[in-house]
């Protein structure tokens, strides 16, 4: 497995020097949906709480950024860790009031859908934040402005996020707090009768998660060069956060990354095959035909399927 | 000599219904205690009330002398007193191994040293062979020996056990009557809710037992056994279930 993965990395890091920008450009996607997945696994993965509302950090962190820079004409490199930590905040926020007052499953789930609303509907009503029109960044091409005129080197950002993020997960994987957010998540009461802290704990993932995903929203901005609130803080982008993970297998640590690379290019071939001839938004059908499927057939993610048959070839 | 645990006139109503009702008992060093009565006497509520699952309207409990009420369950965790669940409450999707290192992480932070500790308390229950499988796929007897061994993990010096024996067959009962004789045996206090009598008889060193959340008897096995209070309590018990369904 390891080798596996080494191998695989490898591959990734040779790969723009060989592909075609399209080919860069899919897979800057498929690492950085891959990375906001990582970042929302470790609450809504390892520590069961599901977040539907991870927009929101996106949004803030990139708004962050990118006013940090248009305004007082900071580096985006040092806006994102302001960005970060706000998104950090938030989390906080919204994870003392889940956790504190045991808000579970659906109400969970609306809680963190209702911060990223209000979010979306004050950015898009703050006229010193763009409003609805949101914010344009000039291309400049200067990589201090978090701008790069080659492509590629994008793809090396984020490729690092997304290592990251691995990073930190396999990190809490080994730890305390990570055996202890999958007891949360099995049976929080059960957890509690043999020493956890689940509060604390459930705020910790929750404060991580978000800092990760506030990191994340400043590539966003730099990548697109636009925020627009609907865009960055609505619900579509929190279902895209999701969807992944647990199409790859939530609380796995490969379970995202393979989720990207499941998800990112059937979404490609969809848009390229369903885009013309008043076939407009069918790949959203095709996404939810997946999702459906993914629910009733493989309940656990592919990655637990995934792993019995490398398993089995290597015996 | 004082207690090791002491509940001292704690009352506990759920809307108009009082489930414990002024009661006061204790649990010395080492000791093992049946707490028994019949179905709804308050039995499972008192655990709730001295594990911080549940906060008492009224009365204390201490353990050691420190009060624990308004304490939160993983802090009393950290005193030293760890309890089981009547309906057991693995952690379905975890492995048998990792369940324990949940409560053995209590005690010990560092991963490995905690594994090392769950595996000698699964080779201790008896599931040693068990610890790579998913806690969702044991039988019923291993998953109430699962919930001993977790609670124990946490090295309590003193173990609720919520019914470890209800539902098990004849043998099975006896292998866990010796792994509490064992445990009580290294000098962990042990309080017990059971209905199996047979296990009562042959483990308590004393019995406490309460019927509509008060205590109506307290004193060694043999003279609980004949006493009138509690024979009238058990007898409408016997009575109901003798009753043609």
């Amino acid at each position: 497995m390891r080798w596996a993965g080494a191998a695989a990395l490898a591959a990734l890091l040779v790969l723009p020097a060989l592909a075609s920008s399209y080919v860069v450009t899919v897979f800057i996607f498929i690492f950085f949906y891959a990375y906001l997945g990582q970042a929302w696994n470790i609450v809504g993965g390892y520590a069961g709480q599901l977040s539907a509302g991870h927009a929101a950090f996106v949004g803030l962190g990139a708004y962050t950024a990118v006013v940090l820079s248009l305004r007082a004409g900071l580096s985006p490199w040092l806006g994102m860790l302001v960005g970060a930590a706000l998104s950090a905040v938030l989390g906080a926020v919204i994870g003392f009031l889940g956790f504190r007052f045991g808000l579970r499953g659906f109400y969970f789930v609306l809680l963190t859908v209702a911060f990223a609303e209000v979010c979306r509907i004050v950015a898009l009503n703050v006229d010193a934040v763009g409003g609805a029109l949101g914010l344009y960044i000039t291309f400049t091409g200067n990589p201090w402005q978090f701008q790069f005129q080659d492509n590629r080197v994008y793809y090396y950002i984020a490729l690092a996020f997304l290592l990251l993020a691995t990073g930190v997960v396999a990190l809490l994987e080994r730890h305390r707090a990570g055996i202890y957010l999958s007891a949360i998540r099995e049976d929080e009461m059960a957890s509690e009768a043999l020493g956890v802290d689940a509060f604390r704990y459930k705020m910790l993932a929750m404060v991580v998660s978000s800092f990760l995903t506030g990191l994340g929203g400043t590539f966003y901005a730099y990548y697109l060069f636009s925020l627009q609130p609907n865009a960055v803080f609505g619900i579509p982008l929190s279902v895209e956060i999701i969807i992944r993970p647990i199409v790859g297998g939530a609380g796995t640590l490969a379970g995202p990354i393979l989720g990207a690379f499941i998800v990112s290019p059937l979404q490609e071939l969809s848009r390229l095959y369903f885009s013309g001839g008043g076939w407009h938004g069918a790949h959203l059908i095709a996404y939810g035909v997946l999702l459906i499927v993914v629910v009733l057939f493989l309940p656990q993610g592919a990655y637990p399927y995934v792993r019995r048959i490398l398993g089995r070839a290597r015996a | 000599m004082t207690p090791l645990l002491t509940a001292e006139r704690l009352s506990k109503s759920f809307g108009g219904v009082q489930a414990v009702k002024d009661l006061s008992f204790d649990v010395g060093e080492g000791e093992m205690l049946a707490l028994i009565g019949p179905n709804g006497a308050g039995k499972t509520t008192v655990f709730a009330l001295l594990s911080g699952f549940l906060r008492p309207d009224a009365g204390d409990v201490r353990l050691r002398g420190h009060s624990l009420v308004g304490e939160k369950p993983h802090a009393i965790v950290a005193r030293g007193l760890a309890r089981t669940f009547q309906i057991v409450r693995p952690f379905p999707r975890l492995t048998v191994l990792r369940n324990v290192m949940v409560g053995a992480l209590a005690r010990h932070p560092h991963p490995p040293t905690a594994e090392a500790r769950a595996r000698a308390v699964l080779d201790e229950v008896g599931l040693g062979g068990a610890s790579h499988r998913p806690a969702g796929a044991l039988t019923l007897a291993e998953r109430k020996r699962l919930e001993l061994a977790r609670a124990l993990a946490t090295e309590p010096a003193l173990l609720l056990l919520d019914e470890v024996m209800a539902g098990l067959n004849d043998a099975e009962t006896e292998r866990i009557v010796e792994l509490v004789r064992g445990i009580n045996a290294r000098g962990v206090a042990i309080l017990l809710i059971e209905h199996v009598m047979r296990a009562v008889m042959a483990l308590a060193q004393r019995i406490v037992v309460i019927s509509g959340g008060e205590r109506i008897a307290d004193g060694r096995p043999d003279t609980i056994a004949r006493d009138p209070r509690v024979i009238e309590a058990y007898l409408g018990d016997e009575h109901v279930d003798a009753a043609p369904a």
